[in-house]
C-alpha cells in the first residue's frame, strides 16, 4: 500500500512499533480487567454474603494493576499519536465520561466494602456492580463507534448499544471462567453455569462485528474478501469457531468433573476464551490498519516527532519486560485457589 | 447565564478533577514510607504495637491509593478529551514524561501493592519488606515525573519551537528545568505534612476516645515529631520557591502579593480585597516595605506590580486568596506541632484541648495543599506552558452542553466519594481496637499450600 511509508527509517517504524505496544496494552486490558469486570457483574448473583466476599478476593490483589493497562493504552495513544487522541476522544466523550465514573464508581466500592460500617455493605455491593455493568457497555459503545467511525445516526448507535452488551457478556464469560479456576464449590458449579449463560452473547458481538465491519468501509471489505487474502485468512474464524466449541465442551462436562471433586481441566474455559478474544483482536487489527480513525488518520499521520518517540521507545523496550515479569510473579504469587483477604 | 462558555467549563472541570486527585497522591506519597517505618520498626524492635499500627494504616493506605488510582485514570483521558492542543503542541516534552511515569512508577505500584496488602503469607517477610518498599518508591518515582512535567510548563526550558510544536533540545534542562528542585521539595514535604497531621489527628481522636495503646501512642508521636520537623524546613523551602517565582514568574508573585503598582519599598499585604475592575486593592492592611525587604532583601528595594504586564496576567483575587490560605495554614501547623510535640518531649501525655485541635487539624494537609496549588496554578493563567501556549489555545471543541452535563456529575461522584473517605477513615479510628488476627508475623493465613494444590 502506497500509504505505508519507508519502514527503515524511524518516522516509519516507530509509529508501527507503538501502535504494536498501544495494541498490546489494550489486549492485555480487556483480558485482565475485561476477568475483574466480568466478576463484579456476576457479584449480583452470588447466593450469599461468603460467595460475594469470595469472588471479591479472586480480583483483589489484582484490580489495581490491571485497570492500569488502560492508562498505558490510552497513554500511548495520548502521547505517541495526539492528533488521533484527540479527535477519538472527542468523538467519545460521553462514554468516555460514563466509563471513567463507572470505573470509579467500581473500583473504590471494592475498598469502601470492607471497611464502611457492615450496615452499608450492600450499598457498596451495588455500587461495584452497577459500576462493573457500565464501565463494560461503555467500553463496548465505544468499540462500536470505533468499528462505525463514528458515524452519528440510529443504526450506528444501536449497532454500539449492542456491542456494548456482547462486551458485558464476553467480560462475564471471563469472569466466570476466571472463578472456575480460582473458587471451589458450589460457586464453582454456579461459575460454570455463568460462564455457558455468557457464551452465546459473545459469539453474537462477535459476528455482528465481522459482519459489519467489512460493510462499513470498502477497502475492509477488500482486504477480507479478495482473494487470496480471503484462504489466507480463513484459519482465523474457523480458528475462533473451534474454540467456542471446545470452552462449551468443558462447561458441559466440568460439573460432573466437580461434583467428583475432580478438578482437572479447569483452566480451559478461561484459556480457551483468552484465545477467542486474541483471534478477534488480531481480526480487528488487521480490519483497522493502518487506520486510527476508519478511512481518516493513520497512525503515520497522527504520530508524534520521532525523536520524542524514540525516547519513549528507550522507556518502553526496558521496563515493559520488567513489568510483565512482575507481573507473572504477582499472579504466581496468587496462584491457585483464591483465599479470604485479610490485612 | 444563558450560554455557557465551554472554556470555563472545561477549566472547571478539568479542576474539580485534579483537585479530587491531588489529594490521595499525597497521602499515598508519605504515608508508603511511613508504613516501611513501621514494618521496619518491627522487625528490628519485634515490639508487636508496630506492627498494629502497620495494620491500622495500611488499611488507610489501600483506600486512599484506591480513590488516587480511579481518579488518575480519568486524568489521563481529560488530558486529551478537554486540552487536545496541549499534546499537539507540547507533546514532544509532555508525552515522554507521562510515558515514563506510567511506565516506571504506575505499574510498580499498583502489582506491587497487591503483594504489599494481600501477600503476607504467601511470600517471605523479606519479599513482603521488598514490595512495601517498592510501592513507596513508586509513588515517589510518579511525583518525581509529573512535577517535572508540571514545573516545565511554568520554567519551560530545554526546547525548540518548530513550525508551532516543541522540539526537545536537551532532555536534562527539561527534567531539570529551574522550578523542577523547588516544587518537587516542596511538593514532597506538603505530602509528610499531610501525614504527620493525619497521623497524629487520627491518633489524637482513637487517644480522645480511650484507644490508648501503644500503638495509638506510637503514630500520635510519630505524626506530631514528624510535622514538629517538617513544617520550619517547608516554610523555608517555600520561601525559596517564592524567589525562584518572583525571578521567572513575575506576574504571579505580584498578584501573590497583591502588588498593583510597581514600586520602590513595597508594602507586606497582610488583607486586602484585590479588585480586578479598579486595578487596586480595598480595605488593605498592610505593613510598609516589607514585601520589598523579603523579596529583595533591601527595603526600597523595586518589586514589579501588576501594571507591568498590561492584562498578561492573572486573575489577582484568587491568588492572592490561596495565598494567604496556604500561609496561614503552615503557621498554625507550625504552632500545634511545636506545642503538642513540646508536651510530648515533657514526657507527658496531650491535654484533651490539644488531642481535639489535633484532631481538627486531621485534614488541614488538605488545605494548604490545595490552597499551593492553586497558587501556582491559577497564578500561571493565562498560559497553560508559561510564555509557550495559552489555555484558550489549547481547549477542545467538545459542545457546552456535554461539559455541564459531564461536569455536574463528576461533581456529585467525587462531593459523595469525599465525603466517605473521610466518614470511613474515623470510622476505621473508632473500630474497637481488638486484634483481627494474631499480630505476629508468623501466624499470618497459612494459605501456601494450598497454593500449590491449585497450580495443576
Amino acid at each position: 500500500m502506497d500509504m505505508i511509508p519507508d519502514l527503515t527509517q524511524p518516522a516509519g517504524w516507530l509509529p508501527l512499533a507503538f501502535a504494536g505496544v498501544m495494541a498490546l496494552s489494550m489486549l492485555i486490558y480487556v483480558v485482565l480487567d475485561g476477568y475483574d469486570l466480568g466478576v463484579g457483574v456476576l457479584l449480583r448473583r452470588a447466593d450469599d454474603e461468603a460467595q460475594k466476599d469470595t469472588m471479591i478476593a479472586s480480583i483483589g490483589p489484582f484490580w489495581d494493576a490491571n485497570e492500569t493497562w488502560l492508562v498505558l493504552g490510552v497513554g500511548v495513544l495520548l502521547v505517541a499519536f495526539p492528533m488521533a487522541n484527540g479527535v477519538i476522544l472527542g468523538h467519545l466523550y460521553l462514554p468516555v465520561a460514563l466509563m471513567l465514573m463507572a470505573l470509579t464508581l467500581r473500583g473504590v466500592a471494592f475498598d469502601f466494602r470492607v471497611k464502611a460500617q457492615a450496615s452499608h455493605k450492600h450499598l457498596w455491593d451495588r455500587a461495584f456492580y452497577a459500576g462493573s455493568l457500565l464501565a463494560g457497555w461503555s467500553q463496548g459503545f465505544m468499540l462500536g463507534g470505533l468499528i462505525t467511525g463514528f458515524k452519528d445516526d440510529l443504526w450506528s448507535h444501536l449497532f454500539s448499544a449492542l456491542i456494548g452488551l456482547c462486551l458485558i457478556a464476553a467480560y462475564c464469560l471471563l469472569g466466570a471462567s476466571w472463578l472456575i479456576m480460582k473458587t471451589e464449590g458450589a460457586l464453582q458449579l454456579k461459575a460454570v453455569r455463568w460462564a455457558w449463560s455468557s457464551l452465546w452473547l459473545t459469539a453474537l458481538g462477535i459476528g455482528a462485528i465481522s459482519i459489519v465491519t467489512p460493510l462499513v468501509s470498502e477497502r475492509i471489505f477488500d482486504k477480507w474478501f479478495s482473494f487470496p487474502n480471503f484462504v489466507m485468512l480463513l484459519p482465523i474464524p474457523l480458528m475462533t469457531l473451534v474454540l467456542f466449541v471446545l470452552i462449551g465442551r468443558s462447561l458441559r462436562r466440568l460439573p460432573v468433573r466437580l461434583t467428583q471433586n475432580n478438578q482437572y481441566g479447569i483452566g480451559v474455559p478461561f484459556a480457551g476464551t483468552v484465545g477467542v478474544m486474541l483471534l478477534s483482536f488480531y481480526g480487528l487489527g488487521y480490519s483497522l490498519f493502518p487506520w486510527l480513525v476508519i478511512d481518516q488518520i493513520t497512525i503515520w499521520q497522527s504520530a508524534s516527532a520521532p525523536e520524542a518517540l524514540m525516547v519513549i521507545f528507550y522507556g518502553v523496550v526496558v521496563v515493559l519486560p520488567v513489568i510483565i515479569g512482575y507481573t507473572v510473579f504477582a499472579y504466581r504469587v496468587f496462584w491457585g485457589k483464591s483465599t479470604a483477604l485479610v490485612y | 447565564m444563558s450560554t455557557w462558555d465551554p472554556f470555563v467549563l472545561a477549566r472547571i472541570q478539568f479542576a474539580a478533577n485534579i483537585t479530587f486527585h491531588i489529594l490521595f497522591p499525597t497521602i499515598t506519597i508519605a504515608l508508603g514510607w511511613a508504613l516501611l517505618f513501621f514494618k521496619t520498626r518491627f522487625v528490628a524492635t519485634g515490639k508487636a504495637h508496630w506492627m498494629a499500627a502497620y495494620q491500622f494504616w495500611v488499611k488507610i493506605f489501600a483506600l486512599t491509593f484506591a480513590l488516587g488510582v480511579v481518579s488518575g485514570v480519568t486524568m489521563s483521558f481529560q488530558f486529551g478529551t478537554n486540552w487536545p492542543g496541549f499534546m499537539n503542541t507540547v507533546g514532544n516534552v509532555a508525552g515522554p514524561l507521562l510515558a515514563y511515569e506510567v511506565l516506571t512508577a504506575f505499574f510498580l505500584e499498583a502489582t506491587m501493592l497487591g503483594i504489599m496488602l494481600f501477600g503476607r503469607g504467601r511470600v517471605s517477610e523479606r519479599v513482603h519488606t521488598v514490595a512495601t518498599w517498592l510501592v513507596a518508591l513508586g509513588t515517589t518515582a510518579s511525583a518525581f515525573w509529573i512535577l517535572a512535567l508540571n514545573s516545565w510548563m511554568h520554567t519551560p526550558a530545554g526546547f525548540e519551537m518548530v513550525n508551532g510544536q516543541a522540539h526537545v533540545t536537551s532532555w536534562m534542562q527539561v527534567i531539570f528545568n529551574p522550578s523542577f528542585p523547588y516544587r518537587l521539595t516542596h511538593m514532597l514535604i506538603a505530602s509528610g505534612l499531610t501525614v504527620a497531621f493525619l497521623l497524629a489527628g487520627i491518633s489524637a481522636y482513637r487517644w480522645l476516645r480511650q484507644d490508648r495503646g501503644d500503638d495509638v501512642r506510637a503514630t500520635l508521636k510519630v505524626g506530631v515529631v514528624a510535622a514538629a520537623l517538617l513544617i520550619p524546613l517547608q516554610i523555608v523551602v517555600g520561601d525559596l520557591h517564592g524567589l525562584n517565582t518572583l525571578e521567572h514568574q513575575p506576574a504571579k508573585l505580584a498578584a501573590m502579593e497583591g502588588i498593583w503598582q510597581t514600586q520602590k519599598g513595597a508594602p507586606a499585604v497582610l488583607f486586602a480585597l484585590p479588585d480586578q475592575a479598579t486595578r487596586s486593592n480595598r480595605y488593605e492592611i498592610a505593613i510598609p516595605k516589607l514585601a520589598s525587604l523579603y523579596l529583595t532583601h533591601d527595603w526600597s528595594g523595586e518589586v514589579k506590580g501588576l501594571d507591568a504586564f498590561g492584562d498578561n496576567h492573572p486573575p489577582v483575587a484568587p491568588v492572592f486568596w490561596a495565598f494567604r490560605i496556604m500561609v496561614g495554614t503552615g503557621m498554625l501547623m507550625l504552632l500545634v506541632s511545636w506545642f503538642s510535640a513540646w508536651r510530648l518531649y515533657k514526657g507527658r501525655d496531650l491535654a484533651t484541648w490539644q488531642a481535639r485541635v489535633l484532631v481538627a487539624m486531621t485534614f488541614s494537609g488538605w488545605l494548604a495543599l490545595v490552597a499551593g496549588w492553586y497558587v501556582t496554578e491559577i497564578g500561571r493563567q493565562p498560559w497553560l506552558v508559561y510564555g509557550v501556549l495559552t489555555t484558550a489555545q489549547a481547549a477542545s471543541q467538545v459542545p457546552a452542553a456535554n461539559i455541564a452535563l459531564t461536569l455536574s456529575m463528576y461533581l456529585v461522584l467525587y462531593g459523595a466519594l469525599l465525603t466517605a473517605y473521610v466518614r470511613v477513615v474515623f470510622y476505621l479510628a473508632r473500630k474497637p481496637a481488638v486484634a483481627e488476627r494474631p499480630l505476629a508475623l508468623t501466624a499470618a493465613t497459612p494459605t501456601g499450600g494450598k497454593a500449590h494444590e491449585g497450580a495443576a
